[in-house]
C-alpha cells in the first residue's frame, strides 16, 4: 500500500525528458556534445514549433484577413487566435492591445517614432537607463534628435542595479517616456520594473518594458505592473525568428498616429484622405509574418505546459549552481551580481580576452556569446570592453554547467 | 626571396603535424606570444582595425619596394593569426601583397576565424593590408 507514495518522489521538473522536445540540441559540435548556453541571444525551438511551420506551409497557408475562401478564413482564425494567447500570457485587458512586429527592436522603434511624433517636442526628455541594450538606445536617440529632446540616463551601481534614487532626480515635467529594460541581457538584473512605473506614474509619465529577456524566464502581468508598452521577442521564447510583440495600453495606442502606412492598417483610401483602421491593425501594415505568428503560438502553448512556476524555479536552481561553480574557479568575477537575477551570467577570467575563452569553449562544444552585447554603454560603466555570458535556459543542466567549468579551467591551462 | 605561397605552404606543413585542435591552438597561441612588440607610438585610432569582439592594430611602412606590416590584438587567439598572416605577407612587394591567395586559412582548419561574422578584426585587418599594399603600389608608379 506504499505505492502512491512514490509518486511524490517523482520530480515535477524532468530536464531530460525537456531536452528530448529540442531536436537541435542532440548533436555535436567540434565532435563534443553540444552544451547550448547562449539563449539570450536566441533560444531553441521545440517539435511543436518546428511542426506547426511545416504544418502551416504544408496545409494551411493563405492570406489573411483578406479573403472570402476557406483556407483565408482559417488563417485568420488561427492568426488571431495567436494574439489572443499572446494576451493572455502577458494578461493585457484587450486582445487589440496586441500588435505582432518583428521582433523587441521593431516593437521599441514603433513606439519611438509613433509615440515621439505626437508626444515628444523640443526641450523635452526621454528617460532610459545605462543598462539598455542597443535596441533601447538608438530609437530614442533618432527621435531625441529629431525633435530636439534631450536623452537622460539613468545610472547603475557596481552590481549592476539601477539606481533608483537617481532615476527619481532625473524624473520630472519635461520627461516624456520612460524606456528600461525589464531584464537585462547583459548583467540578467531584474529590475524593480514595478516600482519605477508607480514612481513615473506620479509624474504621468509613461513606460515602456523592454521585455526581450523577461519573457523567457517569468510569467509576467502588464496589468498589474501598469505598464505602458511592453515589447519582446519570440525567437528568446523558444519560438520562431521575425516575430515579436508590442503591447500598448488602448488608450496610448488609440492617440498614437500609424508607424507604416500600407495595406491592412487602412479603413478607406482616397487621394484627398485615408482614414485609418481599428486597433490592432493601424499599426500592422501590410501582409504580417503569418506562418511564425502561428508557430509563436505553439511557443507560447508550449510554455504553458511546461508551466512558468516550475521554469522560474528550475532556472534558479541552475543559476544558483551555476554561480556557486563559477566563482570557485580561481580568477574568475562574474559582471553583474545583482540580487534579483535571471539566468544570465557574464563573467571575466583573469586577464583572458573573452574572445579567446569563447574560441576555446567553442572547441569543447560550448556555446557561449562574448563581446559587448550589444550594449556598449554599459560596458564603458564597468571599464571593460566586452564579458563572457552564459545564458541557461529550462533544457539546461547542471552537468552542462560542469562542462562549462572543465572548459573554462581547460581555457585558462592554455590562455595564460 | 622566399615567396607568399612558399610561406603559406611551410604554415600548412607545421599544422600538419597536430592531429587535435589543442595542439593547433597551442600552436596559434605560441605565435602570438612570439609576435614582436608592435611600438607604442602606433597606437593610434588610425592603426585601429575595430573588430566587434576583439581588435586589431595595424602598421604598414615601405622598406626597399617591399611592405612591412606589424600589428598586435588584445586577443592572444587573434594575435596569434595576426601573427600568421604577417609571417605571410610582410616584406613582399605590393603587387603581390594585393593578389594575395591566404589560401593556408582553409587548408589549417581556421576558415571559421575568418568569416566576417566572426568580428574578431582579422577580415578588416587583410583588408587593409591589401588596400595599402595598393596605396603603396600606385604612389610607387606615380
Ligand atoms: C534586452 C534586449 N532588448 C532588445 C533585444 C533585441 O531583440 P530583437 O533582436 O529580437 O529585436 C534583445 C536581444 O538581443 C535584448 O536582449
Amino acid at each position: 500500500m506504499n505505492e502512491p507514495e512514490a509518486i511524490a518522489t517523482i520530480a515535477p521538473f524532468d530536464v531530460q525528458k525537456v531536452r528530448n522536445d529540442f531536436p537541435i540540441l542532440n548533436q555535436k559540435v567540434h565532435e563534443q556534445p553540444l552544451v547550448y548556453l547562449d539563449n539570450a541571444a536566441s533560444s531553441q525551438k521545440p517539435k511543436a514549433v518546428i511542426e506547426a511551420l511545416e504544418k502551416y506551409y504544408t496545409a494551411q497557408h493563405s492570406n489573411v484577413h483578406r479573403g472570402v475562401h476557406y483556407l483565408s478564413s482559417r488563417a485568420t482564425e488561427s492568426f488571431e487566435n495567436v494574439r489572443g494567447k499572446a494576451q493572455r500570457l502577458i494578461n493585457a485587458k484587450h486582445a487589440h492591445e496586441i500588435i505582432f512586429t518583428r521582433g523587441t527592436t521593431e516593437a521599441v522603434n514603433l513606439v519611438a517614432s509613433s509615440f515621439g511624433k505626437k508626444f515628444i517636442s523640443e526641450g523635452d526628455e526621454v528617460l532610459i537607463s545605462e543598462m539598455e541594450h542597443h535596441s533601447n538606445i538608438v530609437p530614442w536617440q533618432i527621435v531625441c534628435e529629431d525633435k530636439g529632446a534631450k536623452l537622460k540616463v539613468i545610472p547603475v551601481n557596481d552590481a549592476g542595479e539601477l539606481i533608483f534614487e537617481a532615476f527619481e532626480k532625473l524624473l520630472s515635467e519635461k520627461t516624456k517616456i520612460v524606456a528600461v529594460n525589464h531584464v537585462s541581457n547583459t548583467l540578467g538584473t531584474i529590475n524593480p520594473v514595478k516600482k519605477i512605473i508607480e514612481k513615473a506614474h506620479e509624474f504621468n509619465v509613461p513606460v515602456l518594458l523592454d521585455a526581450a529577456q523577461a519573457v523567457p524566464h517569468m510569467k509576467t502581468d502588464v496589468q498589474d505592473l501598469n505598464a505602458d508598452f511592453y515589447c519582446f521577442s519570440s525567437h528568446k521564447m523558444y519560438g520562431p525568428t521575425g516575430i515579436g510583440i508590442l503591447y500598448g495600453k488602448e488608450k496610448w495606442l488609440e492617440e498614437m498616429p500609424p508607424y507604416q502606412g500600407g495595406g491592412e492598417m487602412i479603413e478607406t483610401v482616397t487621394f484627398e484622405k485615408t482614414t485609418y483602421n481599428d486597433l490592432p491593425y493601424k499599426f500592422e501594415a501590410g501582409t504580417p509574418n503569418i506562418a511564425d505568428v502561428i508557430a509563436f503560438g505553439a511557443a507560447i502553448d508550449y510554455l504553458d505546459s511546461i508551466g512558468y512556476e516550475d521554469i522560474s524555479a528550475y532556472e534558479k536552481e541552475l543559476l544558483e549552481y551555476a554561480t556557486e561553480q563559477l566563482l570557485n574557479i580561481n580568477g574568475l568575477r562574474i559582471i553583474g551580481t545583482a540580487e534579483n537575477k535571471a539566468s544570465v551570467i557574464s563573467f571575466l577570467m583573469d586577464e583572458i580576452h573573452p574572445y579567446d575563452i569563447g574560441t576555446i569553449l567553442d572547441q569543447l562544444g560550448i556555446a557561449v556569446r562574448t563581446g559587448h552585447h550589444c550594449t556598449e554603454p554599459l560596458m564603458n560603466r564597468f571599464g571593460i570592453s566586452g564579458t563572457v555570458r552564459a545564458s541557461f535556459a529550462f533544457y539546461n543542466t547542471k552537468e552542462e554547467v560542469d562542462v562549462l567549468v572543465k572548459g573554462l579551467l581547460k581555457a585558462k591551462e592554455m590562455l595564460s | 626571396m622566399i615567396t607568399i605561397n612558399e610561406i603559406q605552404d611551410e604554415i600548412i606543413d607545421e599544422f600538419s603535424f597536430f592531429d587535435d585542435w589543442m595542439g593547433k591552438y597551442e600552436h596559434i597561441i605560441e605565435q602570438g606570444k612570439e609576435l614582436a612588440p608592435l611600438a607604442k607610438s602606433y597606437y593610434v585610432d588610425e592603426n585601429l582595425v575595430k573588430g566587434c569582439v576583439s581588435q586589431v592594430w595595424l602598421h604598414s611602412s615601405m622598406e626597399d619596394g617591399s611592405v612591412k606590416f606589424e600589428a598586435d590584438s588584445d586577443a592572444i587567439i587573434t594575435k596569434g593569426l595576426v601573427a600568421m598572416v604577417i609571417r605571410v605577407l610582410s616584406g613582399h612587394p605590393p603587387e603581390e601583397i594585393f593578389n594575395a591567395n591566404l589560401y593556408f586559412v582553409d587548408e589549417v582548419g581556421l576558415r571559421e576565424h575568418l568569416s566576417p561574422n566572426r568580428s574578431n578584426g582579422l577580415v578588416a585587418m587583410i583588408k587593409k593590408m591589401k588596400t595599402y599594399a595598393v596605396g603603396f603600389s600606385v604612389k610607387q608608379e606615380n
